[in-house]
């Protein structure tokens, strides 16, 4: 089997990383997120007309009948309609808003689903979304290195920040939509691209041990190569499935799957480039992965 | 020899997939549209002849219905129907044909034959998300259960400073403290010890400033926390008894975190009415006993709640002394002389108007007026002949109890002479039970509508199939006979996720279904993983079954690592993520376990029965292999 020199484009995967990584800080810094209901707070009502909508005739009473700054889009087809009110309403408003929708119409208009919340919930959710993703990596670089070797948890943890990173910066750019099932859908993502990161890791350590007398450059690429054939089957399989989910599951369903999609290419990306790349700028070595002696040994004496 | 199990792990595979199957099957039979009688008190039990009056409403509006049965406790009564789309229709004309005093609900009632119920299998509960329903959460505001608790300290500590006469100033402070300010050291260190004396669980502070000299009381953390605590569990309590009036199947009433109550009643439509019953305030009422000689327009007379009683009443005065509002808690207890009492507590506002009311009227009676909002339904009949029903609310109001009074009471007093501590123990219960011990906000609220949900579930189903359909289609191709192996442990693995999620009995939610579907794109990791290997191993020069051997030796500790870490993440989510993200934590961490099993044991039994034992030239394992 031929060895891809993987490592031979290194040079290129960092400036590109570096431009999707800046690109993505970038636009979090000034745009931020378009954070969802589950953030910020507020009111959402989605109606089903019996009938195409006419969204202008629906903002045209709505702004009579003192529901200032809602913001009403059309939902999947012509005949749902999306109606969010801004923080500040309460949370019986949302039923008047249906009463009044319904008044100013003839045919019917069925409800869909009301969702309120508070603005205190949508800060704590926030901030607990924030907390679970630094446990997540603080214990996943515990994991590591406890299994592996410090320089591989470093290696693992510096892939899922940045497939976190230009994950969420795919949704500032593109302004989509951040709820709580996109962060479901980021800390899924950690969980995915860190399966990819060990995999390959694995056969690293594996052949540090068994191939003799190679460059550390060298080895990688054979690991690379070896592991290529599932890396790619496994995100394959998965893009099949979430391709499924984000055009058949439903408006609700998309925002996460598109976020998978997204943060499962970089990952497949990642675990090639990144985690690789930095074991070779930490200067990995046969000496970090001398095997143990084998249990029953005094381990004490052992320094690694 | 290579690749052979021994007989016991080809029956563990064997008896762990039945089991799975089995436990899966209940999720096959669709449940019935169907019709749920209760009576809205718990002495009203249901009957042949009421049941015989519900069933006799739908042979008349001719709505087919079967498998009508009454529950052993005689609590609830059940009505299965044939169509769907009448079960509107059919819970207006029971409510009508049953009258006041029944609650009808919509239900869906499971169709798992006996003998899986009997070894405890059940379908998956489906969450709001997928039948339709309202979603509450509501927030208990300690902080004012804090202040009102407060307000009482400071309010018998001025009567207990009088008392002892010690001079001072006690007020509130505007950070929510006791503040007593007094002339000289010697007042205060009087001022102190009465303090400390009464109300142990306050923590004092001494601060001198000029002429004055202070003392500051904060209640201590852990009487906070008991508070809190108290005001939590008393919602609750009170926020089920609330639920049950709404007469749905199957609510939920549960705690979240420190100070949260999460409501979700499927199948409501009308949130406005549930709300309003959920956040109601007072429902109990203080009045004094009517004068004999009281013109009939000053007083009203109620009956008692109690069945003991039932039919006594007594003459009470219109006018009302406090209602519900104004009790911060009631708890059953012991007097002096071991006699079963009931301790209240009213809170700053409650005491003086207590106390104003009673002084002047010591051993004349006073009832408790216990409130419960009841519906009349009235049958309007519209232009177009169709019938709406009516639903006109009004307060049953009912005597607790009648005591007479002994003394000026203040914001804190007891109830006497009662017959037993069970007696007290309900009468405390019912106090309670008619005050919400803190004031609730509605944090947050969702409601889904009934074709949402339904749509959620057909689209969710869908992209399972299709999902699963591609995978398949491509195993298949690109693994060959391997590839029937890992579509058989694919399947498995779903069959298996679905009678664990129905044991444990999780709630099916739309994040859920996408962990599914996750699930199923991630189970293969494990087989492609190995599969991978064997490839290698072949083209490396091993003979087949040796290869197959080393591929599945191998690839363990990789898939086990690989897992472990994304099993660390899945627990995460479901540590700190709430309803929906911690039912995708769930099925993603079952799918995750399950997948061990049957993509490293189940396949290797079939490639196993397949390949093992014998000579083989070649693995139809796919790929280049020379």
């Amino acid at each position: 089997m031929k060895v891809i020199n993987f490592m031979g484009q290194r040079t290129l995967a960092t400036i590109f990383s570096a431009v999707l990584l800046l690109a993505s800080i970038g636009s979090l810094a000034i745009n931020q997120l378009n954070w969802g209901l589950d953030f910020t707070g507020g009111t959402l009502v989605e109606v089903h007309y019996d009938d195409s909508a006419d969204l202008t005739a629906i903002r045209g009473v709505l702004d009579t009948q003192g529901f200032a700054g809602a913001v009403v889009v059309s939902f999947g087809t012509d005949q749902d309609v999306l109606i969010r009110l801004p923080q500040g309403y309460s949370d019986k408003d949302g039923g008047r808003l249906l009463e009044t929708l319904q008044k100013d119409y003839a045919g019917e208009v069925e409800l869909r689903r009301i969702e309120f919340v508070g603005p205190q919930v949508g800060d704590e959710l926030r901030e607990q979304g924030g907390i679970a993703m630094l446990v997540a990596l603080g214990l996943v670089m515990l994991y590591i290195a406890f299994r592996f070797q410090f320089k591989f948890a470093v290696g693992a943890v510096a892939a899922l920040v940045h497939d976190v990173l230009i994950t969420l910066g795919f949704f500032s750019i593109t302004g989509a939509e951040f709820d709580l099932t996109v962060l479901a859908a980021v800390l899924a993502v950690i969980g995915y691209s860190l399966n990819d990161t060990i995999v390959v890791a694995d056969r690293i350590r594996e052949n540090f041990r068994k191939i003799r007398r190679s460059d550390p450059v060298e080895i990688i690429n054979i690991s690379l190569t070896e592991t290529l054939d599932r890396t790619l089957v496994t995100s394959l399989t998965t893009i099949l499935v979430l391709i499924a989910l984000a055009y058949f599951g439903g408006e609700m369903i998309h925002g996460f799957a598109v976020a998978l999609l997204v943060g499962i290419g970089i990952g497949t990306y990642s675990s090639i480039y990144v985690a690789a790349n930095l074991l070779l700028m930490l200067k990995v070595s046969k000496d970090d992965l001398i095997i143990p002696v084998k249990e029953g040994a005094d381990q004490e004496s052992l320094t690694p | 020899m290579l690749n052979k199990y021994p007989l016991w792990k080809y029956l563990l595979v064997l008896a762990v997939l039945s089991f799975g199957l089995v436990y899966a099957a209940p999720n096959l039979y669709e449940p019935d549209p169907a019709l749920q009688i209760t009576g809205d008190s718990s002495a009203q039990l249901i009957d042949e002849e009421i049941l015989g009056r519900a069933l006799g409403a739908l042979d008349e509006a001719g709505i087919a219905y079967f498998g009508e049965t009454v529950s052993e406790n005689q609590r609830t009564g059940l009505i299965r129907l044939r169509d769907g789309d009448k079960q509107l229709q059919a819970q207006a004309r029971v409510s009508r044909a049953l009258g006041d005093g029944f609650i009808v609900a919509l239900n869906l009632a499971p169709t798992t034959p006996q003998w899986l119920e009997d070894i405890g299998a059940q379908p998956m509960r489906l969450g709001l998300d997928l039948r339709g329903g309202v979603h509450f959460k509501l927030e208990v505001d300690t902080e004012a259960a804090i202040e009102r608790r407060m307000e009482f300290y400071v309010n018998a500590t001025k009567k207990e400073l009088r008392e002892a006469r010690v001079r001072g100033l006690v007020t509130l402070d505007d950070k929510g403290r006791l503040e007593g300010r007094f002339r000289s050291e010697e007042l205060r260190e009087q001022a102190r010890q009465v303090i400390a004396d009464n109300h142990p669980e306050l923590v004092l502070d001494r601060v001198e400033e000029g002429d004055n000299w202070y003392i500051y009381g904060a209640m201590s953390e852990a009487t906070r926390k008991e508070l809190n605590e108290y005001a939590v569990s008393q919602n609750l309590t009170t926020l089920r008894n609330r639920v049950n009036e709404l007469g749905v199947s199957e609510p939920l009433v549960q705690r979240q975190g420190q100070n949260r109550i999460v409501v979700e009643l499927a199948g409501i439509q009308d949130t406005a009415e549930a709300k309003r019953i959920l956040g109601k305030v007072a429902n109990l009422e203080f009045r004094l006993v009517a004068k004999v000689d009281a013109p009939s327009s000053e007083k009203q007379r109620f009956e008692y709640r109690s069945a003991d009683r039932a039919g006594a009443s007594e003459w009470l005065e219109r006018d009302v002394i406090i209602t519900g509002e104004r009790v911060s808690g009631a708890q059953a207890s012991f007097d002096q002389n071991g006699r079963p009492n009931v301790l209240i507590h009213l809170d700053s506002e409650g005491g003086t108007m207590m106390s104003r009311a009673t002084r002047n009227n010591v051993k004349r009676r006073m009832g408790v007026l216990f409130i419960e909002r009841k519906y009349n339904t009235r049958y309007e009949e519209q232009a177009d002949g169709s019938e709406v029903a009516v639903k006109m609310p009004y307060d049953e109001k009912k005597l607790l109890t009648a005591p007479t009074i002994q003394s000026a009471l203040g914001a804190q007093f007891q109830i006497t002479g009662l017959d037993s501590p069970v007696e007290a123990s309900e009468l405390a219960l019912m106090l309670r039970a008619g005050a919400l011990a803190a004031p609730i906000n509605f944090v947050e609220e969702r409601t889904v509508g009934p074709s949402l949900g339904a749509e959620n579930i057909r689209l969710g189903v869908k992209s399972v199939q299709i999902g699963l359909a591609m995978v398949v289609v491509f195993m298949l191709v690109y693994y060959r006979v391997f590839g029937v192996a890992a579509v058989m442990a694919l399947a498995a693995n779903l069959v298996l996720l679905v009678a664990a999620m129905s044991l444990i009995g999780a709630t099916l939610t739309l994040p859920g279904i996408a962990g599914i579907v996750l699930t199923v794109g991630m189970a293969v990791d494990a087989n492609v993983l190995i599969f991978s290997r064997i490839r290698e191993e072949v083209r490396n020069g091993m003979s087949p079954q040796m290869a197959i051997h080393a591929g599945y030796e191998r690839a363990v500790s990789t898939i086990l690592d690989a897992n472990i870490t994304t099993l660390i993440v899945a627990v995460i989510l479901y540590a700190i993520g709430s309803g929906p993200v911690k039912g995708f934590a769930v099925t993603l961490s079952l799918g995750i376990v399950i997948s061990m099993f049957t993509a490293i044991m189940g396949s290797r039994s079939i490639i196993n029965l397949i390949y093992g034992g014998r000579r083989v030239q070649k693995l139809s394992i796919g790929g280049r292999q020379s």
